[in-house]
């Protein structure tokens, strides 16, 4: 009797507030609570306010507001400011300033500076720096590491098995050099600015603008100033065009607007679809007695079963301090919804062969990202009218090398070189109003990316057999050290990451160990350490084409996998305010836009937008 | 009355990074950290272009004491509205040495160069928490000062302003030109647009100044030992029942008490 007139009281409450709403503008924070209190009888609560789902023309709070756009004209215009964006901004300027020609290229990066949403383990292999930058090393790269030790072990829960690394296996690191990712991006953001590139970190590409004949015209950055609940507050601002003959979209590994360009143009028709792996990582101040500069480790196997994909990294960084980059990456095709890529990552850590190195040390950075593990299958049509895919977008990485940066940046300046000429040349030869240059794809094809994307097309996809990860050791040694690749056939993936899920009763749940707090640690003091901040009174940027999905699907079938792939927390089933039943709750401020939400759900529900620009982590040489 | 308005804009570590002191214990951590402009200067640079857009002042000049990178700090306040910018070059030793009073005498020489009607500062800086920077700054010149303002109004040539005190809020006049230093709630601070970023960087409207012996540099007026973590939080020990036997001791009979925490 109680509780029930205790509900109904707040409901007459709630209809009698609404109706005041719909004359007079309430407060932001009146009207989400009263909304929440009014759903919470309502079996879903409603947890995406963005207008990319809830569309503003038809929203009576966005009545009479001004959106209007501040336009610009570019000749080109990059989205990413990572490796690709900035190899292909440096090239055409290279090109302009050499040929005595006046291009104008703007770079738009949702990072708050260059460089600190870039995580990467990363052994860089110089080829593609060397060719765009030919004297890099004058110009103060930041390649202070070459590697001297290469080791490679397959892990048990107690001991090691060493791996010979033979000359011309694909782990094999010798040239190369340990980078911090972040840092060498941040310098060739400082090249790019002394060759006349306009960069402009802080603001995110949200929208892709097309012309009338379909054709790409250009991107506008997002809008800033939007209540939480998807209202416009009193610093509500458009965000502005900027208009270019071309468009590059260096957004790295699944970006958003890559997402939409694909459906838009059909750009994966012919290829697989792409599949992916988390990468966690860690930076480690470590004991010097424990330090050796140069020492690369890699590792298979422990703490994952012969089923999952994935493994190891930890490098030795040579920067004037004892500091260790080390992290573990997880194949997105895992099928126990229970798997916790961090939570195997902090375990991997306790093994006996790692923990040594790490004991008496500080942890100083953690961050996650998505990589491409599709490799040749899984790449797409790189050209449209209007536009290229560069980088991690459509996806280069070499993935039994693990480095996809050489490839990345030498496909940024293939763009660049096909892109140069059209945009120069006197008459503009184009059927339409954004530039088509089909020849990067072309000039792709006859590229060495290309020999080495094909060379290892076979390796991942040989994992998908009964040994699994023995059985793809034992092709890659028969099939790319001995034969180099030229076996006349093309293995296929599996399918979309998001579909291997198996439902959570037919797997285990998998016993975590409790983080101890001096090397494995809990989740949000790691998330803590990246940095991560967002605007809090935004739309949550991790949107959901359906709200009820997460509890019925999502929860239902699978435990809800997303509270534990995401590595920073951001997904939590919690109890309802009536008790009974579970919502979804999404943290938006932790998110490291890392990406891998929107690729694992298993209903394909999230779509990860681009929140406002700055916001995100703030990675510092990852 | 010239109507120009000093804002002073501070670079400092952004406040969701996570803070690492040095190895060598000689500070914290800042290089290829995140920076941004200190949120309290934010608010000051809000405020002095929201009175320039109700024409109560006619010039908004955005001043920053720093290293090159300063300059990117300065230019977010000129994309925010502000009309030009100084940056006061002061780099390496000098900057690591860089405290409120040097600051304040900087803008007190810059206040008198180019005749300001009004210094709006931020309260503190979120690096330093020094809360010093307006109130010298306004000895210097022999100025009234108003501080933790969270409403400020122009009326004729004196300010009517709202401070925020510990008893609550405080109504004070004051006459022009004055300090004021900007608390969290005097308003909310627009965004930068890129459009704005954009004419900010074509037109170059800061010039460079570099500190000379007039608005002199004290090198090291407050020397610093030693820059140390805090410790790690310890566990609390719950004293409840020594509070409530203490109780009982000093009336003689027990007292219903309700206890909320009492854990140190």
């Amino acid at each position: 009797m109680f509780p029930a007139s205790r509900y109904s009281c707040q409901a007459r409450r709630c209809v009698r507030l609404l109706q005041k709403i719909k004359t007079e503008h309430a407060t932001p924070q009146l009207y989400t609570t009263l909304h929440r209190r009014a759903c919470s009888t309502v079996s879903t609560p409603r947890i995406t306010t963005h207008y990319t789902i809830h569309p503003r023309d038809k929203d009576p709070r966005w009545e009479g507001v001004e959106m209007e756009r501040f336009a610009d004209e570019a000749d080109v215009v990059i989205v990413g400011g990572g490796p690709a964006g900035l190899a292909a901004a440096i090239r055409l300027k290279q090109l302009a300033n050499k040929h005595e020609k006046e291009l104008r290229v703007c770079v738009v990066e949702k990072a708050p500076q260059i460089g600190a949403h870039t995580l990467s383990g990363a052994c860089l292999e110089p080829s593609a720096l060397t060719e765009l930058i030919p004297d890099w090393k004058e110009r103060g790269a930041p390649l202070n590491t070459p590697v001297t030790e290469d080791v490679f072990s397959i892990l048990t829960e107690k001991y090691r098995i060493p791996v010979p690394m033979m000359p011309g296996l694909p782990m094999q690191n010798h040239g190369n050099y340990i980078v911090r990712m972040g840092n060498l991006v941040r310098w060739l953001g400082e090249q790019a600015e002394e060759v006349g590139v306009e960069l402009y970190p802080g603001y995110a590409a949200a929208e892709v603008l097309f012309h009338e004949d379909g054709s790409v015209k250009g991107i506008a950055t997002n809008d800033v100033g939007i209540a939480k609940d998807g209202s416009p507050k009193d610093i509500f601002e458009r965000g502005m065009e900027l208009h270019a003959k071309v468009t590059l979209f260096g957004e790295g590994c699944h970006g958003h607007l890559a997402k939409q360009l694909y459906k838009k143009f059909n750009l994966r028709e012919n290829c697989e679809p792409q599949t992916y792996a988390i990468g966690l990582k860690e930076l480690w101040m470590i004991d010097e007695k424990k330090w050796r500069p140069g020492r690369v480790e890699h590792s298979v196997g422990w703490p994952l079963d012969r089923n999952t994909y994935g493994g190891s990294f930890l490098y030795h960084l040579n920067e004037g301090e004892p500091l260790v980059a080390l992290g573990f990456v997880v194949g997105l095709d895992y099928t126990n919804p229970y798997l916790s890529p961090f939570r195997e990552f902090q375990r991997w850590k306790h093994h006996p062969f790692v923990a040594p190195t790490l004991e008496g040390g500080q942890r100083i950075a953690y961050g996650a990202r998505a990589l491409n593990e599709g490799g040749f299958q899984s790449i797409p049509k790189l050209t449209f009218p209007g536009g290229l895919l560069i980088g991690c977008s459509p996806g280069f990485m070499n993935v039994p090398k693990i480095k996809g940066t050489h490839t990345a940046m030498k496909s940024g300046m293939l763009a660049a070189e096909a892109i140069f000429p059209k945009l120069t040349a006197e008459t503009l030869d184009s059927e339409t109003a954004g530039l088509h240059v089909p020849e990067y794809a072309e000039n792709l094809k006859n590229s060495w990316v290309w020999k080495e994307l094909y060379a290892v097309r076979n390796i991942r996809p040989s994992f998908h057999n009964y040994f699994g990860l023995y059985g793809g050791m034992i092709y890659t040694g028969i099939f790319y050290w001995i034969f180099r690749g030229k076996e006349p056939w093309t293995l296929k993936h599996c399918g979309t990451d998001a579909n291997q899920l198996k439902p959570a009763k037919e797997c285990t749940p998998i016993e975590y160990p409790k983080p101890d707090g001096k090397i494995s640690f809990d989740l949000l003091s790691s998330v803590a350490l990246s940095g991560t901040n967002h605007e809090g009174d935004q739309p949550p940027h991790l949107t959901l084409k359906d709200d009820s999905i997460p509890v019925a699907r999502n929860l239902g079938i699978y435990d809800g996998p997303e509270q534990r792939f995401c590595p920073a927390g951001v997904y939590e089933y919690v109890p309802l305010d009536t008790g009974d039943g579970m919502r979804l709750q999404i943290n938006a401020q932790n998110c490291v836009h890392c990406k891998t939400c929107d690729i694992k759900d298993p209903s394909q529900n999230i779509n990860w937008v681009v929140p406002e620009g700055g916001g995100g982590p703030a990675y510092n040489g990852m | 009355m010239s109507g120009r308005v000093l804002v002073g804009v501070k670079r400092v570590i952004d406040y969701a990074v996570k803070i690492r002191v040095k190895p060598d214990n000689t500070g914290v951590v800042t290089d290829g950290v995140k920076h941004s402009m200190n949120p309290f200067c934010e608010i000051a640079v809000e405020e002095a272009v929201k009175l320039k857009e109700k024409k109560l002042i006619k010039e908004v000049v955005a001043v920053s004491c720093g290293p090159q990178q300063s300059q990117e700090t300065i230019r977010t306040a000129l994309a925010m509205g502000a009309d030009r910018g100084i940056h006061v070059d002061v780099s390496g030793k000098d900057y690591e040495n860089l405290g409120p009073l040097q600051v304040s005498k900087i803008l007190a020489a810059l206040a008198k160069q180019e005749d300001a009607q009004l210094i709006l500062l931020g309260k503190q800086a979120i690096d330093d928490d020094c809360n010093q920077t307006g109130q010298m700054t306004a000895a210097l010149l022999d100025w009234p000062q108003g501080t933790f303002a969270s409403e400020v109004s122009l009326e004729g040539d004196k300010i009517n302003l709202v401070r925020e005190i510990d008893g609550g809020l405080e109504h004070i006049k004051i006459n022009t030109p004055a300090v004021i230093t900007a608390d969290l709630r005097l308003n909310t601070p627009r965004y930068a647009t890129l459009p704005n970023i954009m004419d900010s960087l074509m037109n170059n409207e800061t010039e460079l100044h570099k500190p000379n012996h007039r608005t002199s540099l004290c090198v090291g007026l407050i020397p610093l030992f030693e820059t140390v973590a805090p410790e790690d939080m310890q566990g609390g020990t719950d004293r409840s029942g020594a509070m409530l036997r203490h109780t009982v001791l000093q009336s003689g009979k027990p007292k219903r008490i309700i206890l909320s925490c009492l854990c140190i």
